[in-house]
């Protein structure tokens, strides 16, 4: 199939949207580009399947290489392997999941109507500099896609979010903008430490993960292109803009942080980082595995604390993304594979949580804890989701959460050093600390009297947020029950990366 | 017809019936629910009862020996370092024999709850969660890998989660749940932590493959696991014990016990399928299945027995305290599982000298019986007055004649009076206990005492005593609640005579079970006179429990406040973990490292505000700065110059 589409419907439907009239339209359009690109990342799949089980072992499959700016060797090259497909298959769950439950627009945005067209252009926006980021086999091409989908952020939090949103959207948007200079930082470094057969330098992912870099270079750029993608995967100490951001966001744009933009972190981390720089990722793998250690225990003890579900939620997000950190420092091949799990598990049930506190926050017109109460009474369909992403949440077994960091901690395991052993313990222990703050929330908020007699009023899930919820709970359950479709297709994508790392090790 | 074509069928069944009555029952099934519920049960207890008569009688034993069968298994995750979680359904004598008990229970519980819980609002979703439960519970049983059992292990913490707080809007309900499950999880670390240990140590997951790796003293996981040591303790003993502790929690032995007497809020036929039949002896089963490996620890057998003999000890002092007729069950169940666990620890593998785990499965038989029925018994008393609380109860023998006959019988059974079932398995247990160490056999004679009394003291204070005029008299129950009573009744009465020893042992091998008539004169005395004591202070309405009570002083209030447990628990979680972990961390994250980039952004404002004044477009301004810039280069260039 050609791969160019999963770029070039995306960027359609997000140019048909401006040029609609009325919320009406504009739903409308995005809904059916949404629908049309869930079916494109299916067949994306299937695509795959076909190509693998017909013995196409290449590295990357649907390649397409076009020159873009032939005097600095910027090629727009494009491919996937089984990591991006996952990646992708998330993106296009979260779009879709994303314009659903914005259906009616933000609840409190006064103008709300008015600026519909702004509103899910942006959020469509955001979605294409995602699939190009994940399709990107050239390095400036990925930095591009990267910053795309920075901007239409500070966007949906400044003029569509809650709370003190000015203040969120600057600091999610210099945060970031700081992870980015530091990539580039990183990549510059990179591209002029490559040597091409005629003399030149590259951004091609491909040549220069069969190049060696000197080491004394990738110790010195590994850290500007792991911290740069840490920040945006959540990494201890440059997590702060995560509870900011992901509370002052609209529903929506929650979904489309948590399921999407710190993915692009964690995606970032292994394929540039670890992939292109196996010496450096091996020598400074400790630092990581410590750092992602805290980001877990941490992240649970801090969101033990929280009294705003979004918050919750959000802190919850710095531990759970911590594992995927974790599982890329592992550098074992299971390890890996499970990191990868972890993130589109991470993404569809986060995204799923956000939906969730963003229906009950429609309907209760709050967030905080002490004042929600015995909802499963009012809301039984919302609060059963609600239930059930919180046990994914806790790492239930059928469903997603358990299945990634259970391949987590055996891939962990596999080092014999107490220094692994004592790390995946602290890790594990988080375990315990999430099914605390978990059912707390599922305690106060859903079961329990009810808080207030107001709430008897209020009606349960419409037909677009039952969708929503139904096709992310679908998500996650077929991970949680069938993973091994998952293992499958992103296994060969983790053994790619090991053998970088494998051969170093060789080579010593 | 092979064991492949159908065993599936029997944990499945169930699944479906929760998928069924979960997404369609409020809508379709409301009023039929419950009898979709029996109906799914029925037919996997027939093919439970069809796989045992199979297993036992026809095909299960080759060469005198119980074989172990795996007829399905299928990968479904795979690590590169080649080991795998499998899920697969295993069958040897313990699993089928759980998956009778477990079939069995769940049956009664279904048709009791058709008349318990009528009329309830959530009826449907009562149903699907007892099918969830059921589900799982089966999966655990049939494990045949070590992470299966612990993907059942979860599953059944969460059915237990979801039942406990089934009146969600009693605050005291969704308590009782939220404590269960985390102190279950809090064991359970310690588990998935022995499971990573005995993963990476014995190279798979698998329990046939890794029992017969880590007993083989040839082996190279064998001698790798027993020479690797940790903190001076081998690493053989460190997975069994956190292994353990995760059963521990699960069974409720001290101090992780705490969740069950507050798991009571759930309703009551829930408690007698969950907390007293079947999930909580998941630890003791646990132990079971890995008992090859067990046997040859000295160190982590000593901590299983010594472990149960405290629980038994302690749960069984508490109990004789308590007023409030569940959790007088509660504590009970604590104590007997207690006695199933130091049989384990006191049995060796293979022959004579595995008597203990006979016992000790023979004992989780019989006491699936008459707990439940116990528990069912409870039940309907609780139906009738309305109430938990002992002192709300008296002379009830009069308003209902079978509750009264069914719970007598298994008041007699639990004392171990003969021909009851409690008899046999205590016995057995007690002789295991009396073979390999007499301290523990002396705190097991005298808990077995104890037991007689507080049950009796239940039994007269409930049935006899002072008929309570505050409520309005106890309604008589239906006929659904009163089958399952008389079925396990008469099981009670019956099951004691099966000959366990021929079927159940440590090695699969017939075990001649050496029963003295001489040995059970002790226990049989000391049953008897707990229950005339019981009847001299509780029979009628007296002062007498109160003299006792004062005669003992601080024991009585060091058991009645249940030894204080729980109130060390809220020390250290809301204290400790709370206000000096979980605050700080939340304080240092909001003001530590969250400062320190907003003081960044904060400088870089400052600064760029501080270069922003010297950008002033003013051109006056430029042409002075150009000139001092001038003046200064001149002033550099000269003097280097020079």
């Amino acid at each position: 199939m050609n791969l160019n589409l999963v770029l070039l419907i995306p960027l359609l439907t997000a140019a048909a949207v401006l040029f609609c009239k009325g919320l009406k339209q504009v739903r409308i359009v995005s809904f059916t580009g949404a629908v049309i690109q869930l079916i494109l990342s299916f067949v994306l799949l299937y695509g795959y399947w076909q190509e693998r089980s017909s013995g196409n072992n290449d590295a990357f499959l649907f390649e397409y290489n076009y020159v873009w700016y032939a005097p600095l060797h910027i090629n727009y090259h494009i491919g996937v392997d089984g990591i991006s497909v996952a990646m992708i298959l998330l993106t296009a769950f979260i779009v879709l999941t994303g314009v659903l439950v914005s259906w009616k627009m933000p609840a409190h945005t006064t103008e709300g109507e008015k600026q519909s067209k702004e509103f899910f252009f942006l959020l469509l926006f955001l979605g294409v500099g995602a699939y190009g980021f994940f399709i990107s086999l050239d390095l400036f091409t990925l930095f591009f896609f990267l910053e795309l989908a920075v901007i239409p952020k500070y966007l949906l939090i400044g003029i569509w979010g809650s709370g003190k949103k000015e203040y969120s959207a600057m600091k999610l948007a210099l945060m970031l903008m700081g992870g980015s200079a530091l990539v580039f930082v990183g990549l510059a470094g990179l591209f002029f430490n490559t040597h091409t057969g005629d003399g030149s330098h590259t951004f091609d992912i491909l040549q220069i993960a069969q190049m060696h870099i000197p080491v004394a270079v990738q110790k010195l750029f590994f850290p500007f292109v792991f911290i740069g993608f840490g920040i945006f995967g959540a990494l201890f100490p440059f997590h702060t803009w995560v509870p900011d951001g992901h509370s002052s966001a609209p529903t929506a744009a929650s979904m489309f942080l948590a399921g999407i933009s710190m993915k692009l972190g964690g995606y970032g981390c292994l394929r540039v980082a670890t992939y292109l720089m196996p010496d450096a990722a091996q020598q400074y793998s400790w630092i990581i595995i410590v750092l992602s250690c805290i980001a877990i225990l941490y992240g649970a003890f801090a969101t033990m604390m929280q009294t705003d579900l979004k918050y919750i939620n959000a802190y919850s997000s710095v531990s759970h993304c911590g594992f995927v950190l974790l599982g890329i420092g592992m550098l074992t091949k299971t390890a890996i594979t499970g990191a990868v799990m972890q993130m589109v598990s991470h993404g569809l049930m986060t995204a799923l949580f956000f939906a969730c506190i963003g229906m009950i926050y429609d309907r209760t017109h709050t967030r905080q804890m002490a004042r929600l109460g015995g909802l499963l009474k009012v809301m039984p369909f919302i609060s059963t989701v609600f239930v059930i992403v919180a046990l994914c949440s806790l790492g239930l077994p059928g469903l997603s959460g358990f299945v990634a960091e259970v391949t987590i901690f055996m891939g962990s395991w596999e080092h014999s050093g107490a220094f692994y052993k004592i790390t995946t313990i602290i890790a594990c222990a988080s375990i315990v600390v999430t099914a605390v703050y978990i059912l707390r929330a599922v305690g106060k908020a859903i079961m329990g009297p009810l808080a207030s007699k107001e709430f008897s009023l209020l009606h349960d899930a419409d037909w677009n947020e039952k969708l929503a919820a139904g096709l992310l709970t679908i998500g996650i359950i077929a991970i949680g029950i069938a993973p091994f479709w998952l293992d499958r297709l992103v296994g060969p994508g983790a053994d790619a990366i090991m053998k970088n790392i494998t051969n170093v090790v060789i080579a010593k | 017809m092979n064991y492949s074509d159908y065993i599936a069928l029997i944990p499945l069944l169930p699944l479906a019936g929760f998928v069924l009555l979960g997404l369609f029952g409020k809508k379709y099934f409301r009023r039929s629910s419950g009898y979709i519920g029996v109906l799914i049960l029925v037919m996997s207890t027939a093919l439970a009862f069809y796989t045992a008569y199979q297993y036992f009688f026809v095909s299960g034993k080759v060469h005198d020996t119980y074989q172990t069968i795996i007829p399905l298994k299928y990968t479904w995750l795979q690590f590169s370092s080649g080991t795998s979680i499998n899920m697969g359904i295993l069958v040897d004598a313990i699993s089928v024999m759980m998956l009778v008990i477990v079939t069995f229970v769940s049956l009664m519980v279904h048709i009791f709850s058709l008349g318990y819980m009528k009329g309830e609002e959530r009826f449907s979703t009562y149903y699907s969660f007892l099918s969830l439960f059921t589900f799982s519970m089966l999966g655990l049983v049939m494990a045949s890998n070590i992470f299966q059992i612990y993907f059942f292990w979860e599953l059944v913490g969460i059915s237990s989660y979801l039942l406990i707080g089934f009146y969600y809007d009693r605050p005291s309900a969704v308590a009782a749940s939220k404590k269960a499950f985390i102190v279950t999880r809090f064991a359970d670390l310690g588990f998935l932590i022995g499971i990573l240990i005995l993963a990476y140590e014995g190279g798979t997951l698998d329990f046939n493959t890794l029992i017969e790796r880590l007993t083989n003293t040839q082996s190279s996981q064998y001698i790798n696991i027993t020479t690797a040591s940790f903190l001076g303790i081998s690493v053989m003993t460190w997975a069994l014990t956190l292994v353990f502790i995760g059963g521990a929690g699960k069974s409720a032995m001290f101090p992780l016990h705490i969740w069950l007497p507050d798991a009571m809020e759930g309703p009551t036929p829930v408690s007698a399928l969950i907390h007293a039949a079947t999930m909580v002896v998941a630890g003791v089963y646990l132990v079971a299945r890995l008992f090859p490996v067990y046997s040859i620890n000295e160190a982590a057998l000593h901590i299983v027995t010594w472990l149960g003999a405290i629980s038994a000890l302690l749960a069984a002092l508490i109990a004789c305290t308590q007023t409030d007729i569940k959790r007088v069950l509660a504590y009970s169940t604590i104590s007997q599982i207690g006695y199933m666990m130091f049989a384990l620890g006191a049995a060796k593998y293979g022959g004579e000298a595995g008597t203990g785990f006979t016992a000790s499965m023979f004992h989780l038989f019989t006491h699936a019986f008459f707990k439940s029925l116990l528990f069912l018994g409870a039940g309907a008393i609780i139906h009738a007055v309305h109430s938990n609380e002992m002192k709300d109860m008296g002379s009830l023998r009069k308003f209902m004649p079978v509750t009264h006959i069914t719970f007598l019988i298994a008041c007699l059974a639990i004392s171990g009076v003969p021909p009851f079932a409690g008899f046999f398995s205590k016995e057995e247990v007690l002789l295991a206990a009396f073979n390999s160490n007499k301290f523990i056999y002396s705190i097991a004679l005298f808990t077995s005492g104890l037991t007689v009394f507080y049950m009796f003291r239940l039994y007269f204070s409930v049935f006899w005593n002072k008929q309570r005029e505050k409520h309005e008299p106890p309604h008589g129950i239906s006929f659904t609640m009163k089958l399952p009573l008389i079925i396990l009744g008469a099981g009670t009465m019956f099951i004691g005579f099966i000959p366990f020893g021929k079927y159940v042992s440590s090695d699969g091998k017939l075990l001649e079970s050496a029963f003295h008539l001489n040995f059970s004169i002790a226990p049989v005395c000391f049953a008897l006179a707990g229950i005339a004591i019981a009847m001299w202070m509780y029979k009628t309405e007296s002062n007498r429990p109160h003299r006792v009570a004062a005669a003992f002083g601080g024991l009585y209030q060091a058991a009645h406040k249940k030894f204080y447990m729980d109130e060390i628990y809220l020390f250290v979680t809301k204290k400790i973990i709370f206000n000096l972990v979980g605050r700080p961390a939340a304080w240092i994250d909001r003001n530590i490292v969250d400062g320190t980039m907003n003081g960044m952004a904060y400088s870089t404002a400052k600064i760029s505000g501080w270069i922003k004044g010297i950008q002033s477009g003013k051109v006056q301004a430029y042409a002075m700065y150009f000139f001092i810039g001038i003046i200064v280069l001149v002033i550099i260039v000269l003097y280097l110059w020079k």
